[in-house]
């Protein structure tokens, strides 16, 4: 920045110069009025490489690992470079690296417990977010007061009840207690983020589709939900990345290996293979994160665009 | 003319009770959840906290034993301080971090949605099991990091079993996901209007003072925003800290955050009771903490339609 300011008021100089001649000041703008293009260039240059450079720092040690994956399993912390011989031997011997670990079962259950959890919580969120924005109700204004703050709430105080109670209901080791409160939109921000949304959509079709002898669910089913989809979209996104990542709610509720999800089967191969085969560790790691960088990328302008406008309103 | 309106007034009070009844129906799930998986839960728990309970037995009450036994517990108070000094350190370097990433990356316009993506993308990953996987191996002994220092001669060995390192291995973890609050600032920039910065430059301002007058102020509610929410994150990290440390928030207890110390007293030891005194006295100070951030924040957040 500090380089920027001189460049910035040669230009506005040279702007108020070729604006109004100024009879004393003809001759000084003319030599400045050559610069700005060519430093503007390197300037520009020098940026996109400080951003390039700063990226490449931040997203080596994903690169590295997932060359690292790819190595024979000799070499595998040999280097810190990327190249080398290229093998996919570490993906085959870690998708079921010992007789009680099999990735291909973790994949499903964290597919199917994300899955549940994505469905859970647009079922829960958007209804109660069509209530909260458009709807009038008593206590309306205390419930919307509470729900603002289960948002702040940390999830620690509920922790242990929360477990007293599944285990008395025998909902240890099912996905009940990772998937059920999803249904019952515990997840209060994706309540909040949707009534923001649903809150800046024109009423004036809602009152059409009244008119015209829709009722309350008509009116939520053809009109909200087609119309906040970015949310909608958001929702599930942001629900399937902290459901797939999710440690602690599995380590708590499942103990058999084969329910178990993607990070604990992780957890329980770093447990097991100790040094020993780093290799397939970091393929099934690599493996682990595809699912979130694909969708991510596939949905990354509705996703950027989400959090940003929770963000701001 | 006398016959008419009644029908009206019935018609519209019985669109009223609709309206009524179609709310709480749409609100029924998130109601159930709200008692039964929430509020019910955070009331057993503060009765928990005042008893002695192992899930076999029934709770037996014990009075405020749990809250002295906690404040006589040299473990507790290391998982406060490393806690704090997690936060203390992570959060305003986050914040900072990010605000000076966003404002750079607002210069340069073109391929912008790409950087942005890129730089978003740590914040998805951070805190899943993998990551951290990753971690233990960057920075342990011939990690990543140490070969490159290596490189310069600063050999160091494993950050993650030196105790005095351990947490800021965490820290970097959670500064490497800054991603995240760096695309809210980066949205917030877009916002703010060009026409004050051109009015400050004909008034002579210069590249710090139109930083401070008018790009801080601006973007004051999102700083508000993220303070908080990093803020509140911050206190409940669990995964990484687990996972870099093997589960015990070794070496040392040198990364024994709150929660990791509230797992292991609650689901290893079966200490129901004692894990539920430490989660009531988190929720009071992040509390206490929210509070103060929001009696603070007419002093320094500026919303737009406040004259400035």
């Amino acid at each position: 920045m500090a380089i920027r300011t001189p460049d910035r008021k040669v230009a506005t100089a040279a702007r108020s110069a070729t604006r109004a001649p100024h009879p004393g000041a003809t001759l000084a703008p003319v030599p400045l009025l050559m610069r700005p293009s060519r430093s503007r260039i390197v300037r520009s240059l020098s940026r996109h490489a400080v951003t390039i450079a700063i990226l490449v720092i931040i997203l080596y040690p994903i690169v590295w690992m997932v060359a690292a994956s790819l190595r024979p399993n000799s070499e595998v912390l040999g280097r810190l470079g990327l190249l080398g011989r290229v093998t996919g031997a570490n993906y085959v011997s870690g998708w079921n690296p010992t007789s009680t670990l099999h990735f291909s079962r973790f994949f499903v259950n964290s597919l199917v417990v994300s899955g549940l959890s994505v469905v859970g919580n647009l079922f829960a969120c958007t209804l109660a977010a069509y209530a909260f924005a458009r709807l009038s109700f008593p206590l309306k204004r205390v419930l919307f007061g509470i729900l603002l703050a289960t948002i702040l709430l940390p999830y620690q105080v509920t922790l242990v009840p929360q477990y007293i109670l599944f285990s008395k209901l025998h909902w240890v080791n099912t996905y009940l207690p990772l998937v059920l409160p999803k249904f019952l939109g515990v997840d209060a921000f994706f309540v909040f983020l949707n009534v923001q949304f649903i809150r800046a959509l024109p009423t004036d079709l809602d009152e059409a589709a009244r008119i015209d002898g829709c009722g309350w669910w008509g009116v939520f089913r053809r009109i909200i939900v087609p119309l906040s989809l970015p949310a909608i979209g958001a929702t599930a996104m942001f629900t399937f990345i902290n459901s797939w990542n999710d440690f602690l709610g599995p380590l708590l509720y499942l103990s058999k290996p084969n329910l178990y999800t993607v990070p604990l089967g992780l957890n329980l191969f770093v447990d097991a293979s100790g040094t020993s085969s780093f290799g397939s560790l970091f393929a099934m790691a690599t493996l682990s994160l595809v699912p979130l960088v694909g969708f991510f990328l596939a949905s990354q302008k509705l996703l950027v665009e989400g959090i940003a406008t929770t963000g701001i309103k | 003319m006398t016959v008419a309106p009644i029908p009206r007034l019935r018609a519209r009070r019985g669109h009223r009770s609709g309206e009524r009844a179609a709310a709480y129906a749409f609100l029924t799930p998130w109601l159930i959840g709200l008692v039964v998986i929430t509020i019910g839960p955070m009331v057993a728990s503060l009765y928990l906290a005042f008893t002695r309970y192992d899930l076999l037995t029934a709770p037996t009450w014990t009075g405020l034993t749990n809250f002295r036994n906690l404040f006589a517990d040299p473990r507790f108070t290391t998982a406060v301080t490393v806690t704090v000094r997690y936060v203390v350190i992570s959060v305003p370097l986050v914040i900072v971090v990010s605000l000076a990433v966003a404002m750079f990356l607002n210069r340069a316009i073109r391929f912008l949605a790409v950087y942005r993506a890129l730089f978003y993308i740590p914040s998805l990953l951070g805190s899943s099991v993998a990551i951290a996987i990753l971690w233990r191996q960057v920075f342990g002994a011939t990690g990543i990091v140490d070969r490159v220092l290596g490189f310069f001669g600063l050999h160091h060995g494993s950050f993650i079993g030196d105790p005095s390192t351990s947490l800021y291995t965490l820290i970097s973890l959670n500064l490497w996901a800054f991603g995240g609050t760096m695309v809210i600032f980066l949205a917030g920039l877009r916002q703010v209007p060009v026409g004050l910065y051109e009015a400050a430059a004909v008034d002579g301002a210069g590249t710090w003072s139109k930083f401070w007058h008018i790009t801080l102020p601006s973007l004051s509610p999102l700083i508000f925003f993220n303070l908080l929410l990093n803020t509140v994150h911050a206190f409940q990290s669990f995964t990484s800290a687990y996972i870099v440390s093997g589960g015990n928030g070794g070496p040392a207890d040198s990364t024994l955050l709150y929660t990791v110390y509230l797992y292991q007293r609650g689901f290893v030891d079966f200490r129901m009771g004692y894990a539920a005194a430490m989660a009531w006295l988190l929720l009071a100070v992040l509390a206490v903490i929210t509070a103060l951030l929001f009696a603070t924040a007419r002093f320094w957040v500026h919303y737009g339609d406040e004259a400035r």
